[in-house]
């Protein structure tokens, strides 16, 4: 039963994002929208805690996003960069998704 | 009109949520009624300032060419973070180049930005009259 | 509100800006200046350029103040001014010049 985990908080406002990470199976997939895109840029203190969660779990980031704050091109190696459209196949993709807001 | 130093602190990334937006529309209102108004960018308002913003894939307007305006209402001190742009990953120069005119020294152009520590933040806080924090 | 120019009709806020800053075209201009009895004349049209210059690269409306300071320092102190800006628009530059350049409002207009 794989779950996809979406957050839309930044790691450095808000405790969701580690609250996802610490709730999320091995197997998940785990998206990142909105705020919490800033997670998913190379070398930040977060970064640490995305590669981890990497060992066991897909993780994504939603490109426009990405790209209206200024950070595209600045993810981290094995994060996958998604459209709208593959926002949709990973909520079709997965039996349950789960709204870290 | 009696001039105060005005402190905006901006602390949320921009697109998210409206306060990056609705700060920098306080910042003009005041500027326009000649207050010495000084930005500082602290946590996720650093993101606020990255260079290469495209909103287009997410249907906002993109409202950081509004930064590079500043310097036109003698806003020309935008403290930034630099412990916040650090934790974050970034550089100055993920940064936009912001600057102003000195009309003291000939319209020379002068950058806007002003990277400080936290010490010199709070230093710098310790000194304003009025601060809205967004 | 609306305005007809070349048989479109173009919507206009409560206080005639354009709703939609895309429908503006210098046959717009000239009609939301007749609406208000203004002939726009080419001095009139270097301020509306001017304007829309700085909209395209801003994203924003300028205050009067830094209007009239970076008219004058493009077209030259004799414009940058405000009894200069003030006699093209006497409903006040900020207001009046961004409404016809299909600008919106100024922020902290008043």
């Amino acid at each position: 039963m794989a779950m996809l985990h979406i957050v839309n908080k930044s790691p450095f406002e808000r405790v969701a994002f580690d609250s996802c990470l610490a709730h999320a199976s091995a197997g998940d997939a785990i998206l990142m929208i909105e705020d919490a895109v800033v997670g998913a840029v190379a070398g930040s203190s977060f970064s640490g805690k995305v590669k981890a969660a990497m060992a066991d779990k897909s993780v994504y980031v939603l490109g426009p996003d990405l790209a209206a704050r200024g950070l595209e091109g600045k993810a981290m190696e094995g994060v996958t960069i998604v459209d709208y459209a593959g926002f949709v196949d990973l909520t079709a993709n997965n039996d349950t998704t789960q709204s870290w807001l | 009109m009696s001039t105060k130093n005005f402190l905006f602190v901006n602390r949320k990334a921009p697109y998210g949520t409206v306060y990056a937006l609705e700060s920098l529309e306080v910042v003009l209102i005041s500027a326009a009624f000649e207050q010495n108004v000084s930005l500082a960018f602290i946590d996720d308002g650093v993101y606020q300032i990255t260079k290469g913003q495209n909103s287009k894939g997410i249907g906002m307007k993109n409202f950081s060419p509004t930064y590079r305006a500043l310097g036109d209402y003698d806003i020309t001190k935008l403290y930034v973070s630099t412990e916040s742009l650090a934790e974050r990953g970034l550089t100055v120069d993920d940064l936009m180049e912001l600057t102003y005119e000195d009309a003291d020294d000939d319209y020379a152009e002068k950058p806007s930005i002003i990277l400080v520590n936290r010490e010199e933040m709070a230093a710098m806080m310790a000194e304003q009259e009025v601060i809205l924090s967004f | 509100m609306a305005l007809e120019v070349g048989g479109k009709s173009i919507a206009l806020d409560e206080e005639g800006y354009l709703e939609n800053l895309s429908d503006w075209t210098p046959e717009v201009a000239e009609a939301l200046a007749n609406a208000e009895d203004v002939t726009l004349t080419s001095e009139h049209w270097e301020i509306l350029n001017f304007l829309r210059e700085y909209y395209e690269e801003y994203q924003i409306a300028p205050a009067v103040r830094v209007l009239t300071k970076a008219v004058g320092k493009r077209l030259g102190a004799d414009k940058g001014n405000s009894k200069y800006l003030y006699s093209l628009f006497p409903y006040g530059p900020g207001k009046q010049a961004c409404k016809y350049a299909g600008l919106p409002k100024p922020t902290g207009c008043v």
